[in-house]
């Protein structure tokens, strides 16, 4: 399975990495960080740890690990 | 398990003072991955100027300089003549280089200052609220020009990436963009490229960045990224300028 972490509080809701996903596996959150912003929520199932979520993301909020136990 | 990506090594915790989506984040963090890359952390000295990146020296965990408005040129250019040792860069935005400092950033092409340019150009001035800079487009509206850019009082805009190629001094010149993965890369390869030519010692090498300002173009962020590259584009064309690597210097 891969993995891709969200930090909750370094994200600035742009929608970048929802936008470039080639997979579908960032959509809308619902919950509130501390400045106000809805960070995107991750669905693993069809990940394939392309990275493309973390190098669009302009706030470094992401990191992505592929093939973890 | 294998890291595909992480938060480069070099940037702090800080939380940057960027809106959402802004293009000064892309490429500061391909600034840091590339420094931890060529390990340019003990060794290297970021030069800032006024404008939203202004506070840059809190997100890295190396030497920075913040420069006077538009002089960020002539401050690297003492520091890198002052120890040719180090790796200097020089980031600017569009105001701060094309219309407060243009003499600055010329005579360090004309003197070939042996130093690294990374030009952001959102084609507004980001941080006092989003007026006109040189580089804003024809009909382009800005806080300055509610009815857009004409030429009869404001001129037209102007093309550094292409203007830095005319320059002897300049050794290599290219425009990118940050508006999707493949372009990200192609801007990371670019700066990659500028980096390495001070390395080796070449003369200034320049990069233009066309970047997204959500706020002062007042859009959604993922439509700044679309307005780059059906709008921007078309008035500077991406590519390189100039590649005079290979000569002899
Ligand atoms: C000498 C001086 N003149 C004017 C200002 C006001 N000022 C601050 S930032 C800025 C423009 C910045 O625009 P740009 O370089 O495009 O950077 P951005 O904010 O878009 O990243 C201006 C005019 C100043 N700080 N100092
Ligand atoms: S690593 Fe690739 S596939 Fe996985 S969430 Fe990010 S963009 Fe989507
Ligand atoms: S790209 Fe980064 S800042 Fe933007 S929505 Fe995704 S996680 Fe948040
Ligand atoms: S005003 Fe524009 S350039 Fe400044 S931080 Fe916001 S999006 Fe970035």
């Amino acid at each position: 399975m891969n993995l891709v972490k969200i930090n909750f509080d370094r994200c600035k809701e742009c929608g970048y990495c929802i936008k470039f996903c080639p997979k579908g596996c960032l959509s809308k959150g619902d919950k509130i960080n501390k400045r106000g912003y809805f960070p995107p929520v991750f669905a693993a199932e069809n990940c394939i740890a392309c990275g493309s979520c973390a190098r669009m993301c302009p706030d470094t909020a992401i990191s992505v690990y592929k093939d973890v136990e | 398990m294998k890291t595909i990506y992480e938060k480069p090594q070099v940037f702090t915790d800080a939380i940057t003072t960027y809106c959402g989506g802004c293009g000064h984040g892309i490429v500061g963090k391909l600034i840091a991955e590339l420094i931890d890359e060529l390990k340019l952390q003990e060794n290297g000295i970021l030069v800032w100027p006024i404008g939203c990146s202004c506070l840059s020296d809190r997100y890295y965990d190396m030497d920075n300089f913040m420069a006077l408005h538009g002089r960020a040129p002539a401050s690297a250019t003492g520091i890198k003549r002052a120890d040719p040792s180090k790796f200097v860069l020089c980031y600017q935005g569009d105001g701060d280089m094309v219309s407060e400092g243009m003499a600055e950033i010329m005579h360090a092409a004309i003197r070939s200052e042996k130093f690294s340019v990374i030009f952001i150009n959102n084609a507004i001035y980001g941080m006092t609220g989003g007026q006109m800079a040189p580089t804003t487009m024809l009909g382009q509206v800005a806080s300055t020009a509610p009815y857009g850019r004409e030429t009869l009082n404001s001129g037209y805009p102007v093309q550094m990436a292409e203007l830095m190629a005319t320059m002897p001094g300049v050794v290599y010149s290219e425009r990118v963009t940050v508006t999707s993965p493949a372009n990200v890369a192609k801007c990371k390869k670019a700066l990659k490229k500028a980096f390495e030519l001070q390395l080796e010692g070449k003369g200034l090498s320049f990069v233009e960045v066309l970047s997204p300002c959500p706020t002062g173009w007042k859009m959604a962020a993922t439509k700044s990224l679309d307005y780059i590259d059906e709008v921007l584009t078309q008035v500077y064309p991406l590519g390189v300028k100039k590649d005079a690597s290979k000569e002899e210097n």
